[in-house]
Parts: C-alpha cells; structure tokens; sequence
C-alpha cells in the first residue's frame, strides 16, 4: 500500500513539528508525490543534511512504500 | 571489516572524477528521476561515469547504506556524495553545481 498523503504530512510534522509541508500528487495516483517542506530547522544546514531530516521522519520507507517523493527543502530564516 | 560492497563502491568512486548511480544508463535511463539526473550533467557537459544499479543488485542495496542516502539516482564527485537529483537541480539552479565542478577543476574547456 503506498503512503499517503496525510501519512507523510504527518510523520514530517512528528519529526519537524514547525514545518509547513506542501503536497502535491504529481501522476494523479496517490503513489508519486513531489513535497516542498519549509522549517527552521534546516536553516544553516547543507541540502544533504536537510534531505536527510525529512528522509529520516519518513522512517526509513523512502525508495521502498513511498516510492516516489522529489523534494525541495526551504529553510525558514526567523524574521 | 569492510564491508565487500562498500569495498567495491569506494573502488569506483575512487576511480572516477564524477559518478552517477542510476536506474538504466545516460542513453535509456529507466526512471524519470535518473534521467533529469542525466540530463542535469549532460547539459554542463561534464564527462561522467555511469553505474547502473539495475544490472547490480549488491550496488542497488549497497550505494543506499554506503552514502546513507535512501534513492538512486547518486551523484559523488571526487569521491564526496553531493546528492540525489533534487539536490542536484536545486544547486544546478542556484549555479551551485557549476561551481562545483569548476571548483574541483572538472569543468570542460570552452
């Protein structure tokens, strides 16, 4: 069963709880998402770093049940 | 102990300036997100070297521990993992990846 988009809304906030999460189904059939995740917690971070954070909430089913997720990471700056 | 898998990587890494695990190859890249990583290169017209990991079943695995990184495609150059290909067109568009390349001498002459 792939993963949906509630289910990774969900488990990037458990790991980013300040993070906006942006959705969208990029073929129409719930499986291939592309996801622009903004949070302070990337801020200072290099791109590898801030994939990995999002990598890790999702728990390690990247490249398996979630198969297909292009991300684009925005590090939030505190006004 | 080392691993005999991640032997071989650090082998190849090694033995190449720029190295691209990918599904398929540069000519028939197997899924969308190889191909832009392909695409990405071809159009800095940096010479690469291409390891398939669909012909390798023991690279497929081993490359996600190796760099700890969960996709393919994965782009090292000179040996330093730099990303998968949404980090690769993230600092292609900010001109980062030209910078890279240029800095580690690998640019081509124009």
């Amino acid at each position: 069963m792939p993963m949906s988009a509630e289910e990774i809304r969900r488990r990037i906030l458990a790991a980013l709880p300040d993070a906006e999460v942006e959705l969208t189904d990029l073929a129409g059939d719930d499986d291939h998402w592309s996801a622009r995740v903004t949070s302070s917690a990337f801020a200072g971070l290099p791109r590898v770093r801030q994939h990995r954070l999002v990598y890790d909430a999702l728990g390690g089913e990247m490249g398996g049940r979630l198969h297909a997720l292009q991300l684009t990471t925005i590090p939030r700056t505190r006004a | 102990m080392t691993d005999p898998v991640h032997a071989r990587i650090a082998e190849i890494i090694s033995a190449h300036d720029v190295v691209l695990f990918m599904k398929g190859t540069p000519l028939f890249p197997q899924c969308g997100f190889s191909s832009r990583a392909v695409q990405i290169l071809e159009h800095l017209d940096v010479p690469f070297h291409a390891v398939d990991v669909l012909q390798d079943q023991e690279i497929r695995q081993g490359i996600k521990t190796f760099s700890d990184w969960p996709t393919i495609p994965q782009l090292y150059v000179k040996g330093e993992f730099v990303g998968g290909s949404d980090i690769m067109m993230e600092m292609f568009e900010a001109g980062e990846l030209q910078e890279l390349f240029a800095g580690k001498g690998l640019q081509p002459q124009s």
